[in-house]
């Protein structure tokens, strides 16, 4: 998926990677996709969780490995 | 404005201030060396171990400075771990522990670290059966709080550590939600490392401690340095050192008083919230608590949506604890604790202070009561 941004969450544990989606967000302008890359199992529950609370899309993940790569699009 | 976020931070009160001004640019040395002005900013330091261990009852070498209750918390889990590794790998730790405990243990998972996480009951008590059932023969940590940094419940400590003592197991316990407000006397409550945070207390932020007993064994986790007797290198906030000493000694010596007034304005709180919101429910012990705290649910609103209305109206509360305020996430500690989704989505802490007057407390009461009601009836 082509992502205009990109998050490093490599060793970080959740809720941080949400932290730092919602602060990369920001970033963007609405529409645009991030790319969450991260390890911490947590996310997959999470993201989807925190994107329903937040407003913004969940797209999905795909697995490298035992890197997790996830994708949201800003919606608000 | 009223403020009543107390249980996130507290102001620093201003005999605190005035005591840590002049280190910032009057006694400025560097405590580790040898001239005379450096012995003032170390003779500070030193008196500032000094009332922090009167706090917990402590000898003043069994205290050492970190940079607040994270870092402290870290040493501790992180130390411990790697100190003891050649007798197990496994922890005991409560399912409602602060980030700043899990995360520790989350990536010391990956170095083969298993950890055992014991469940609460519906006021978030541990389960003390539980935790004994969960040790093990390569146990070689049990980790809970004092109190929870949500809900404000007390832990049973003394009986935790009874059966830690028992079985050779250290226990640490992470005060940072209950040291300088409640008394927190470590032979008492029989703890091996406990953990305290200055700003919570009345003291500056950046500036916690560690009580570590005599015995303990624990390695660093700043390194290059000769400060606080090899447990954390780098050079003494002493400022903030100071500070956190004044903020220890004035909650001493006041501490009954402010409990009676906290205890005062908790139950005037609940009260008027009750005849507001007759659904609300109070999360935490009913009796066990830190009394500056009052988190409640109510159905059919969001927590959030409280806070940003109260926060326009200037009276600042939470919705959870600040990480995850900020994250969005729900709650691990009221999951725990078996609230149902509907009682998370609608969870607020309301905490008081020194500061706060009864008619504070009367009027964040009438204004939530309002706000919440009328959030409910869209």
């Amino acid at each position: 998926m082509k992502a205009k941004l990109s998050v490093d969450c490599v060793g970080m544990h959740c809720p941080v990677p949400l932290a730092k989606a919602g602060e990369a967000l920001q970033k963007l302008a609405v529409g645009e996709v991030l790319e969450i890359v991260a390890d911490d199992e947590d996310i997959i529950e999470d993201l989807p969780a925190w994107c329903r609370v937040t407003g913004n899309e969940y797209l999905g993940y795909a697995r490298e490995g035992g890197i997790i790569k996830a994708y949201i699009r800003r919606k608000v | 404005m009223i403020y009543a976020d107390y249980a996130s931070s507290t102001p620093v009160l201003q005999e605190v201030k005035q005591e840590m001004l002049p280190y910032f640019d009057e006694l400025y040395a560097n405590p580790s060396n040898l001239h005379d002005f450096a012995l003032k900013a170390r003779r500070a330091v030193e008196g500032a171990r000094e009332k922090v261990a009167q706090l917990l009852g402590a000898r003043s070498e069994e205290i050492v400075f970190t940079s607040g209750g994270a870092e402290a918390n870290n040493l501790a889990i992180k130390g411990v771990i790697q100190a003891n590794k050649a007798r197990g790998r496994h922890v005991v730790i409560s399912a409602v522990e602060h980030y700043s405990i899990m995360h520790p243990l989350q990536s010391l998972a990956r170095e083969g670290v298993q950890v055992t996480r014991v469940g609460v009951d519906e006021h978030g008590r541990v389960n003390v059966e539980e935790l004994e059932k969960a040790i093990r023969d390569d146990t070689i940590l049990i980790s809970v709080q004092h109190a929870n940094h949500e809900v404000g419940t007390l832990q049973p400590i003394k009986e935790i550590a009874e059966i830690a003592e028992e079985r050779g197991i250290t226990f640490h316990c992470d005060g940072v939600s209950a040291a300088g407000i409640v008394p927190a006397k470590v032979e008492e409550l029989g703890v091996d490392i406990y953990t305290l945070s200055a700003h919570r207390f009345y003291g500056p932020k950046g500036v916690g401690a560690l009580y570590l007993a005599r015995g303990v064994r624990l390695l660093p986790q700043i390194e290059g340095g000769i400060q606080e007797r090899g447990y954390r290198a780098g050079t003494e906030n002493v400022a903030g050192i100071v500070g956190m000493g004044k903020a220890a000694e004035l909650a001493e010596r006041e501490m009954s008083q402010r409990l009676e007034k906290l205890r005062t304005l908790r139950s005037k709180f609940i009260e008027a919230l009750r005849r507001e919101v007759p659904e609300a429910k109070i999360n935490g012990h009913p009796s066990e608590v830190n009394p500056m705290y009052v988190h409640i649910s109510v159905p059919g609103v969001e927590g959030e949506a409280v806070v940003a209305e109260l926060s326009s109206r200037g009276i600042y509360i939470t919705s959870g604890s600040p990480c995850m305020a900020r994250a969005a996430k729900a709650s691990h500690v009221l999951a725990a604790m078996g609230l149902s989704q509907e009682l998370i989505r609608g969870a607020m802490l309301f905490s008081f202070g020194i500061p706060t007057s009864e008619a504070d407390v009367a009027r964040v009461a009438q204004e939530a009561g309002e706000v919440i009601n009328r959030l409910r009836e869209r």
